[in-house]
C-alpha cells in the first residue's frame, strides 16, 4: 500500500478504541478474554506504531505522516508527527502491553472496565502526541482526565477519592484557561492548524498572555514546583498500571506542550520567562529531592524524584539549545522507560506484601536476587549513572543550562548528587541489610512474567545509555529547526550554534566558556 | 383560500392546538369506555407525541425564506425553526420516556398530555413573537400550561406547593414583564420590535432613559423564566416538588423557548441600547454561574442538583448572547440544544431511580450503581461528564463555542469567571460520578422501562459521538443565528 496514503496514525490511535469496544460487548463474566483482547490489541498496536519508526524520515523537519479531515469551522481532526513527537507515540504504544500485563493476576475486581479504561487512554494518549489542530490537541490531552479519574478512583488504594479528585480538578484549572489562550489564537490568526500557527507572529504583547495561559496548564500537568502536589497523591494511590502511565506518559505531556507550543508560538514570551523557568526547575530539582529523601512511602519517594527530573526537562527546554532541548527529550523518554520500571518494581513488592512502606521491607535481596538486580539497574537509571539511559538527558540538559547561566546549573548538578542519595538510600533499605521481618521470608522472587514485564524496561536502559543515536538522530533535525526558528524569531546570534550570552531575560548571568 | 395560505407558515402551531383540543375530546366521550384508565392513559400519551412529531415535519418542510405574519407579530425564519424543531423534540422525547413513570404515579391523564401540547404551542409561539403583544400571549400560554403541570400530582402536596410558587412567582414576573412592555410602548409608540429597534437611532443614552428603564423590567419578567440568577428562586423548590418527569419537561423546553424569545427580543427589538442590555446579560450570567457551581456542591438531591446545575448552564448560554454577535448567537443555540439533550438524558437515568419501594432521589441512593446496573451508571456519568464540560463529550463543545464568542468579543473577564467556575461545577458532577463508581452499593434498583432506556441510549449516543459528526448541529445553528443578525441590520 502506498504508505503517503495509508492513514497510520489513525490506525495506531484507534486500534485500542477497536479493542475496547471488543471488549464492551463481552459479559462481565469473561475476565480471560477481556484480558486476551487487551493483551493483542496493544501489541498489535505497538507492532503497527513500529512500522511509524521505520518508515520515519529523520532528515526531515517538518511534519510527516500528515492526515487531514473536516470537523469544524473551529477544529479539524489534523494528524502528524515529527522528530519531536514521533517517540513519544513509541513510548505509549511500547509501555501499554506492559502495563496490561502487569495487571494480569492483580486485577481481578472489574477486569473489563479497567481494559477499557486502559484501552481508551492509550487512544487519547497517543492523540495527544499527533494532533496538529489546536483543540483536537485539547480534546484528547483532557479527554485523558476520564479514564484516568477512574483508574485512581476504581481501583486505587485507601484515600484514592481524595487523589483522583485533586488529579482531576487541578489538572482542569490549569487547563481551561489554556482553552481560552487557543480560542484567542484562533480568533487571532483566523487558524487552528498547528503547521500554520507554528509560523505565525502574535504581537509580544498577546504573546505574554498566551504564553501564562499554556504555562498554566502544562505546569500543572508536568508537574512543576509549586503546582506539584497532586502527583504524590496520584501516584500513591493510583493502582501500579495507572502509576506507571501517569509517570510514564502523562507527564510528558506538559514537556511536550512546551515543546510544541509555548517556545515555537509564543518565543518572545517564552525568552521573558526562561529566567522564571529556570528557577522553579531549580526548586523543583533541589527542594523535591530533598522531600524525596525523607519519605517513608516508596511510590511517593518515586513520585517526588519524578517532578525532580521534570526539573532537569524543563531547565533543558528553555535554554533554547539543540542541546538542552534534545536533552529535555530524550530526559523525558528516558525517564518514561526508567519512572514505568521502577513504579513496576514497586508494583511487584506491593502485590506480595501489600505495603509500600519502605519500613516494611529490608534484606530482599536474600529472596529476590533477580528482582534486587532489576530494581539496582532501574535504580542507577533514575541517579543518571554513565551508562544509563538517565545520564545521557541529565548530561545534555546541565550542559546547555552551563552555558546559558552558570548557577542554574550549578544548583541543578545538586540535584544529581541528591537524586543519588534519596535512590541509594532506597535501595539500601530494601534490598539490602538482614532479612529480620518474619513477613518476608516466604517472599517469592519474580515470575517470568514479571521478568517479561521488567526485562524490556532494563534492558533499554542500559540500551540507551550507551548507544542514545536512535533517539537523538530522530529528533535532531526537528529540534534544530525548532532552535533555529526561535532565535530567528528573538533575533539572536547565528542559527545552530548555542548562543553564548542569555537570548534575552531580564537579569543575564556572565557567560562561561 | 389566498388569506388560508398566508396563514402557512403558522401551520406547526395551528396543527399543535387542533391536535391538543381532539386530544381533549377525546378523552372526554372516550372516559364512558370501560378499557379507559384515566391514570395511564397510554393512547392520548402516543397520540401527543405523534401530534409533537408531526408539527416538527411541519416545521422542517416549511423551511424557506423569512416570512412575517399578521403585521409583524409571527416571524417564521430559520432561527425559529431551529428552536422549533428542538422545542418540540425535546418534548416528544420526554413525553416518551416519561410515560412509565406517569402511569404508575396515576398521572398519564388526557389533560396532562393536553396541558403538555398547549404549553408547547405556548412556546413555539413565544418563539416566532415578532412584537410585544406576541411575545406576551406566547408566554402567558405557555406558563399557564405549566403552573398547572407543575401542580399536577394534587395528591402531594410538595407537587402543590411547587404549583403554588411557581404560579405566585410567575404572575408577579409577569407582572414586571407587562410593566416593562408598557413602558417601551410609551416611550417608542410601538409594540412592534422592527419599530421599537428604529425609534432608539440617532438618541442619546440619556434620551433612551425610559426605554432602558422598561427594558429591564422586560429583561426582570424573562430572567424569570430561564431561571438566570438572582431570579432563580423558585427553581430548586419546583425541580424537587414537581414529579420528575415534569421536572425533564420543565428543564427542557421552556427554557429553551424562553432563550429563543429573550434572544429575539434583545437583538431584533433593542439593538440601539445594546451597550445598557448588555451588562445587565453579563451580570446574569455570572451571577447564574457562579451560583450554579457553587450552590450545587451541598446538594444531596439529584433533582435539586441538577436544578443548581441548569442554573449554572443558563448562565453559561448567556455568554452568547452578552456577546452580542452572530457568533455569539449560534454559540447560544449550539449551547442550548446539547444542554437539552443532555438534560434530557440526566432525567431520563433520574427516572430510573427507583426501588422496589418507589422512586428515590438521594443522590446517595446512587452509591455503588457501577456494580449493580452498569449501562445506567455508564449513561449517567457520560452526561455528567458532558455537562461538566470534559472533551470530547457534546458538552465541551457546547462551551466551546459560548467562551470563543465571548472571547471574540473581548469578553475576557466573563470568559475566565466561565471557565474557573466550570472548574467548581465539575467538582459537583464529579461527586456523583464517585458515589455511582467508588462506593459500595447500598439499594438495587428496579430494571430500567424500556421507552426510558431508549431515550438514554439516544442521549448517551449523542453525547458520545458528537465528536464524530459535529457540524449538521453547528452549521444549522449558525444559518439560524445568521437569519437572525441578516433581519437587524435590515431594520437599522
Amino acid at each position: 500500500m502506498d504508505l503517503a496514503s495509508a492513514p497510520i496514525l489513525s490506525i495506531v490511535m484507534f486500534m485500542p478504541l477497536v479493542g475496547a469496544l471488543l471488549i464492551g460487548v463481552l459479559n462481565a463474566e469473561a475476565k480471560g478474554n477481556a484480558r486476551w483482547i487487551a493483551l493483542y490489541t496493544t501489541i498489535i498496536t505497538f507492532l503497527i506504531s513500529i512500522i511509524i519508526w521505520v518508515k520515519f524520515d529523520p532528515t526531515n523537519p517538518g511534519f510527516q505522516f500528515v492526515e487531514e479531515r473536516n470537523l469544524l469551522d473551529l477544529m479539524k481532526f489534523k494528524l502528524g508527527v515529527d522528530g519531536i513527537s514521533m517517540l513519544f507515540v513509541i513510548l505509549t504504544t511500547f509501555l501499554m502491553p506492559l502495563v496490561i500485563l502487569q495487571s494480569w493476576v492483580v486485577i481481578e475486581d472489574r477486569v473489563k472496565e479497567y481494559m477499557i479504561a486502559f484501552l481508551v487512554l492509550e487512544t487519547l494518549m497517543i492523540g495527544v502526541f499527533c494532533a496538529l489542530d489546536l483543540f483536537l490537541f485539547y480534546v484528547f490531552f483532557e479527554g485523558g482526565l476520564i479514564p484516568m479519574f477512574l483508574i485512581i478512583g476504581i481501583w486505587g488504594g485507601t484515600n484514592r477519592i481524595y487523589a483522583t479528585f485533586k488529579f482531576f480538578l487541578y489538572t482542569l484549572l490549569g487547563s481551561v484557561l489554556m482553552l481560552l489562550a487557543m480560542l484567542a489564537m484562533y480568533w487571532h490568526a483566523g487558524t487552528t492548524d498547528i503547521t500554520t500557527l507554528l509560523t505565525y507572529k502574535f504581537p509580544a504583547e498577546m504573546q505574554w498572555w498566551l504564553w501564562l495561559a499554556f504555562f498554566a496548564s502544562f505546569a500543572v500537568k508536568m508537574p512543576m514546583w509549586p503546582v506539584h502536589t497532586w502527583l504524590p497523591d496520584a501516584h500513591v494511590e493510583a493502582p501500579t498500571g495507572g502509576s506507571v502511565i501517569l509517570a510514564a506518559v502523562l507527564l510528558k505531556m506538559g514537556g511536550y506542550g512546551f515543546l510544541r507550543f509555548s517556545v515555537p508560538m509564543f518565543p518572545i514570551a517564552s525568552a521573558e520567562f526562561a529566567t522564571l523557568v529556570f528557577s522553579l526547575s531549580v526548586i523543583a530539582i533541589i527542594y523535591t529531592s530533598l522531600v524525596a529523601l525523607v519519605q517513608t512511602d516508596i511510590k511517593k519517594l518515586i513520585a517526588y524524584s519524578s517532578v525532580a527530573h521534570m526539573g532537569f526537562v524543563t531547565m533543558g527546554i528553555f535554554t533554547f539549545s539543540t542541546q538542552g532541548t534534545e536533552g529535555a527529550i530524550f530526559q523525558m523518554l528516558s525517564h518514561g522507560i526508567i519512572s514505568a520500571g521502577l513504579f513496576l518494581c514497586v508494583g511487584v513488592i506491593y502485590d506480595r506484601m501489600h505495603t509500600r512502606e519502605i519500613a516494611a521491607y529490608g534484606g530482599l535481596v536474600e529472596r529476590m536476587p533477580i528482582y534486587a538486580v532489576f530494581f539496582m539497574i532501574l535504580t542507577m537509571g533514575n541517579v543518571g549513572l554513565p551508562g544509563t539511559s538517565g545520564f545521557i538527558g541529565e548530561f545534555l540538559t546541565l550542559l546547555a543550562a552551563f552555558r546559558v547561566n552558570t548557577w542554574v546549573a550549578f544548583f541543578a548538578t545538586t540535584g544529581v548528587i541528591l537524586s543519588a542519595a534519596y535512590a541509594l538510600y532506597l535501595y539500601r533499605r530494601v534490598i539490602y541489610g538482614a532479612l529480620v521481618k518474619p513477613a518476608l521470608k516466604t517472599i517469592q522472587d519474580l515470575s517470568p512474567r514479571e521478568i517479561g514485564i521488567l526485562a524490556p524496561l532494563v534492558a533499554l536502559t542500559i540500551f540507551f545509555g550507551f548507544y542514545p543515536a536512535p533517539i537523538l538522530d530522530v529528533t535532531a533535525v526537528s529540534v534544530k529547526k525548532l532552535v533555529a526558528n526561535y532565535e530567528a524569531a528573538v533575533g539572536t546570534s547565528s542559527s545552530g550554534a548555542i548562543p553564548t550570552t542569555p537570548p534575552a531575560g531580564p537579569a543575564p548571568a556572565p557567560a562561561h566558556h | 383560500m389566498q388569506v388560508l395560505q398566508s396563514y402557512a407558515p403558522m401551520l406547526p402551531e395551528i396543527a399543535l392546538a387542533v391536535g391538543a383540543m381532539l386530544i381533549l375530546m377525546i378523552g372526554v366521550f372516550r372516559e364512558k369506555s370501560v378499557l379507559f384508565n384515566p391514570g395511564a392513559d397510554y393512547a392520548a400519551g402516543w397520540l401527543s407525541v405523534l401530534v409533537l412529531i408531526g408539527a416538527a415535519v411541519l416545521v422542517i418542510n416549511g423551511a424557506g425564506p423569512r416570512e412575517v405574519l399578521f403585521d409583524g407579530a409571527f416571524i417564521s425564519d430559520s432561527f425559529s425553526r431551529f428552536s422549533k424543531v428542538l422545542i418540540l423534540g425535546g418534548a416528544a422525547l420526554v413525553l416518551v420516556m416519561s410515560f412509565d413513570t406517569l402511569a404508575r404515579a396515576k398521572l398519564l391523564s388526557t389533560e396532562m398530555c393536553v396541558l403538555m401540547l398547549l404549553a408547547v404551542t405556548g412556546m413555539l409561539l413565544m418563539v416566532s413573537a415578532g412584537n410585544l403583544i406576541a411575545l406576551f400571549l406566547g408566554l402567558e400560554l405557555q406558563s399557564l400550561a405549566l403552573y398547572v403541570i407543575a401542580a399536577i400530582d394534587r395528591t402531594k402536596v410538595r407537587s402543590s406547593e411547587a404549583g403554588l410558587k411557581y404560579f405566585v412567582l410567575g404572575s408577579l414576573s409577569s407582572g414586571m414583564l407587562l410593566y416593562g412592555a408598557s413602558l417601551i410602548y410609551g416611550f417608542t409608540g410601538s409594540i412592534d420590535f422592527s419599530v421599537i429597534a428604529t425609534a432608539v437611532q440617532g438618541q442619546t443614552p440619556q434620551q433612551n432613559i425610559g426605554l432602558t428603564v422598561g427594558l429591564v423590567f422586560l429583561l426582570v419578567g424573562l430572567a424569570f423564566k430561564i431561571s438566570a440568577v438572582p431570579f432563580h428562586m423558585w427553581t430548586p423548590d419546583v425541580y424537587e416538588g414537581a414529579p420528575t418527569p415534569v421536572t425533564a419537561f420543565f428543564a427542557a423546553a421552556p427554557k429553551l423557548a424562553a432563550f429563543a424569545l429573550l434572544v429575539r427580543t434583545l437583538l431584533t427589538g433593542f439593538p440601539g441600547i445594546a451597550a445598557q442590555w448588555q451588562q445587565i446579560v453579563v451580570f446574569l450570567s455570572i451571577a447564574s454561574m457562579l451560583l450554579g457551581a457553587f450552590a450545587a456542591i451541598g446538594q444531596k438531591n439529584i433533582k435539586r442538583l441538577m436544578a443548581y446545575s441548569s442554573i449554572g448552564h443558563v448562565g453559561y448560554a448567556l455568554i452568547g448572547l452578552a456577546a452580542n454577535s452572530e457568533a455569539g448567537t449560534q454559540a447560544l443555540l449550539v449551547y442550548l440544544a446539547i444542554y437539552i439533550v443532555m438534560t434530557i438524558g440526566a432525567f431520563a437515568c433520574i427516572l430510573s431511580m427507583r426501588t422496589a419501594d418507589g422512586p428515590v432521589e438521594d443522590i446517595d441512593s446512587l452509591a455503588g450503581l457501577s456494580s449493580t446496573n452498569l449501562p445506567l451508571a455508564f449513561v449517567l456519568g457520560t452526561i455528567l461528564f458532558s455537562m461538566a464540560g470534559i472533551p470530547w463529550l457534546a458538552g465541551f463543545f457546547a462551551k466551546l463555542y459560548v467562551f470563543g464568542a465571548a472571547v471574540k468579543a473581548g469578553l475576557y473577564t466573563l470568559a475566565v469567571i466561565g471557565v474557573l467556575s466550570s472548574v467548581v461545577g465539575a467538582y459537583y458532577y464529579l461527586r456523583v460520578v464517585k458515589v455511582m463508581f467508588f462506593d459500595e452499593p447500598k439499594v438495587k434498583f428496579m430494571p430500567v422501562d424500556r421507552s426510558t432506556g431508549v431515550v438514554m441510549a439516544l442521549a448517551a449516543a449523542f453525547v458520545l459521538l458528537f465528536i464524530v459528526v459535529p457540524a449538521p448541529l453547528v452549521d444549522a445553528a449558525l444559518s439560524a443565528a445568521r437569519s437572525l443578525h441578516v433581519a437587524t441590520a435590515a431594520t437599522q
